[in-house]
């Protein structure tokens, strides 16, 4: 046991495990916080690994089109925001089932991304590290928020951006009444599908640049198995956090925290289960959520479609 | 009440139906049409890569049906997905999400290559509790998701979703300690890589040879399974059941059926299905070798899912979509020698998926046209 907390402390006085962490949790986040947006509305979009994955692979195509890491960006975004078109329209405009568009557009893209990646093999790097004077300075903590990649601080002015918009914001109040009650929203007068489809197209946008952070800012070059079911992880840390876009950040650096110290321990000299950890994150998810289903409510109309008349 | 001599409501032509053989030649017809989308748009990316479509979907065909033997590895593949997607039937209609079948799946491979490697005695007696033992495996892990949805409300999406991941992690740690399914270190093993033991001979499904096909005898039990699911649906009452408790569980609960109960069983046989699944691919011999390994699942459980979605948790409907699935993942097998990736067949898959969701839409949405046109004729 003494070795266990001993190996706790080497992990949680090392700054590699907060910029792991930081670097995880910014990747969940960019996911996360779309997915919160759409879920807000009513969509449990599952096609959210199709998202980080086609914003991945758009990510990496863009950097080896023009050396750019800002294109290649800005491709991740675009790939994003077309899974999602797929996604919106089939679900709510057409009234199909969003769990089947989901799974097919995850195995849609994945597919179509490995065979593109395969014969193109496109070329890229990662982006330089951006130090922010003085503010790195900080202890344990300044390096992993403040001396990152650069894409990774596009997630930062992202997290009040997407509160203002879905709190403060007469767009938010109708996705959020078009999530708990889509009849009432109905006869107010707001188009239900179309707010709906909306919040996935931003789901798109966020989590397509999240692929592209993924690439561009993390790794550096496009795999298969790049994304890895961190789309799924996103998904959890959104009910993790109760869908509010506090308790969302948080799981987040949780997840991300987690992911890390499987990383940072063997580095630090201690052999821990990998499997176990693994599942870890999963495991305290079912747990806290157990604990607090209770407490915090899903939006009300989630995952159910909405056909004026029906209901 | 209408005053007497108010104007007279109009002639309701758009509540007479159009005849029912034109409705069916209309579904018919988008059905088609969107197949033929899909493959068309298929066919645009091989051709935008530089690879040749026609070679590709040749491939397929003779990977699946043409070549010698292949109608027996399409069957083989198309057992678990049937399984699994009539067990993911029964909880669509009883209105219970159940999305884990991949770490049901999992789960009961598991288990079953312990009883299977473990247990010993007679061999047809093995098999049989392999088979039990692996439905039951696959249930528990779908019995943790409703029980934590009818205990504390969890939804079920989430937990089925994340148990996944937890069986993928838990059955890879179960293949790297010795006492539970790692197989001893042998010359067979030459790596030290996880893997369990090979099942004997005995304690495998027969396989059947026809014309040079060559199948385990699951299938036709399979096809029974298919067959009391569909009778479950259409003449029990337990069916009846089911289905109202998905249509509205709050009138079936006033109906006196138990939404927990029911919703419960729905999820355990669901489980169990996708158990029973993974213990048929283990010891049909279709899938690694009568051998279980990390990666042995192989998206049967995701694959199985997705039929019972597109044929909309009907039986019959199961079993044909499940075959031209099983058909693509076989002539994936043959797409090598046209220098295409075989990935191509997931997208075609997907693209497949897509396109069949589109006519019941439509058709759904033009079905709503109709009767809200009529009752504004009406009023």
């Amino acid at each position: 046991m003494g070795g266990f907390f001993s190996a706790i402390a080497d992990v949680v006085t090392n700054e590699v495990t907060y910029s792991g962490a930081m670097r995880f949790a910014a990747l969940l986040a960019f996911a996360a916080i779309g997915e919160t947006i759409a879920e807000k509305a009513g969509t449990l979009n599952i096609s959210l690994e199709g998202m980080l994955l086609g914003g991945a692979f758009a990510g990496a195509l863009g950097m080896h089109l023009t050396e750019s890491v800002t294109v290649g960006l800005m491709f991740a975004t675009v790939v994003g925001i077309v899974v999602a078109s797929v996604q919106a329209n089939m679900s709510h405009r057409l009234s199909a089932n969003q769990f089947v568009v989901g799974l097919a557009l995850n195995t849609l893209v994945l597919g179509i991304a490995s065979f593109l990646n395969t014969s193109i093999q496109p070329v890229s790097r990662a982006a330089h590290r951006f130090e922010i004077p003085g503010l790195s300075e900080i202890p344990l903590i300044g390096d992993a928020l403040f001396y990152q990649p650069w894409p990774l601080y596009l997630v930062y002015p992202m997290v009040p951006a997407a509160w203002w918009l879905l709190y403060r914001t007469r767009w938010g109040l109708e996705v959020r009444a078009v999530g708990e009650n889509p009849q009432s929203a109905d006869v107010s007068g707001i188009d239900v599908n179309k707010r709906r489809r909306q919040s996935i197209y931003i789901a798109g946008l966020t989590s397509g640049l999240g692929g592209g952070y993924l690439v561009l800012g993390q790794i550096g070059r496009f795999e298969d198995a790049v994304v890895g079911g961190q789309g799924f992880i996103a998904i959890a840390a959104v009910i993790f956090g109760g869908w509010t876009m506090r308790g969302v950040i948080g799981g987040c650096l949780l997840f991300g925290t987690v992911n890390s110290f499987r990383l940072t321990l063997p580095t630090v000299g201690h052999e821990l289960n990998s499997e176990l950890l693994s599942a870890a994150p999963f495991v305290v998810t079912i747990v806290t959520v157990t604990f607090f289903a209770y407490r915090t409510r899903e939006p009300r109309a989630l995952a159910q479609p909405f056909v004026r008349g029906l209901t | 009440m209408r005053p007497a001599n108010g104007p007279k409501p109009a002639p309701a032509a758009a509540v007479t139906a159009p005849s029912r053989l034109r409705e069916a030649g209309v579904a018919a017809a988008m059905y088609l049409g969107c197949i033929a989308v899909a493959l068309l748009i298929s066919a645009i990316i091989v051709w935008l890569t530089g690879g040749s479509w026609q070679a590709v979907f040749s491939a397929l065909l003779d990977g699946s049906l043409r070549a010698p033997g292949r109608w027996g590895e399409t069957i083989g593949i198309a057992i678990p997905l049937v399984v699994v997607a009539l067990g993911t039937a029964i909880n669509g209609r009883a209105g219970v999400v159940n999305i884990g079948q991949e770490g049901q799946l999992m789960m009961g491979t598991a288990f079953a290559t312990y009883v299977g490697v473990n247990m010993g005695g007679p061999g047809p007696l093995v098999v049989v509790c392999l088979l039990i033992v692996g439905a039951a495996a696959g249930a528990m892990w779908a019995g943790i998701a409703s029980w934590l949805l009818y205990w504390r409300r969890v939804p079920e999406v989430l937990t089925t979703l994340l148990l996944i991941t937890v069986a993928s992690q838990a059955t890879g740690y179960a293949l790297k300690v010795d006492w539970l399914l790692l197989a001893p270190f042998r010359e067979d093993r030459s790596v030290r890589n996880q893997v369990s033991d090979q099942l004997a001979d005995d304690t495998r499904i027969p396989r059947l040879d026809i014309w040079g096909n060559d199948f385990p005898i699951s299938a036709f039990a399979v096809v029974l399974m298919a067959v009391i699911v569909f009778l479950l649906f259409k003449r029990s009452v337990w069916g009846f059941r089911m289905r109202m408790l998905g249509r509205n569980a709050r009138t079936a609960q006033r109906a006196g059926v138990s939404t927990v109960t029911y919703g419960t069983t729905a999820m355990l046989i669901s489980g169990a299905c996708a158990g029973l699944a993974g213990a048929m691919m283990l010891s049909g011999g279709d899938f690694g070798n009568y051998r279980f390994t990390p990666g042995f699942a192989n998206n049967i459980g995701w694959e199985g899912l997705l039929v019972a979605l597109v044929a909309r948790s009907h039986p019959v409907g199961i079993v044909v979509v499940a075959f031209s699935f099983a058909g693509l993942r076989a002539g994936s097998g043959f797409l090598a020698a046209t220098g295409v990736e075989r990935e191509i067949s997931q997208v075609v898959l997907a693209l497949l998926v897509l396109a069949l969701l589109v006519p019941p839409a439509i058709l759904f949405i033009r079905e709503r046209r109709r009767a809200l046109s009529a009752t504004r004729d009406r009023t």
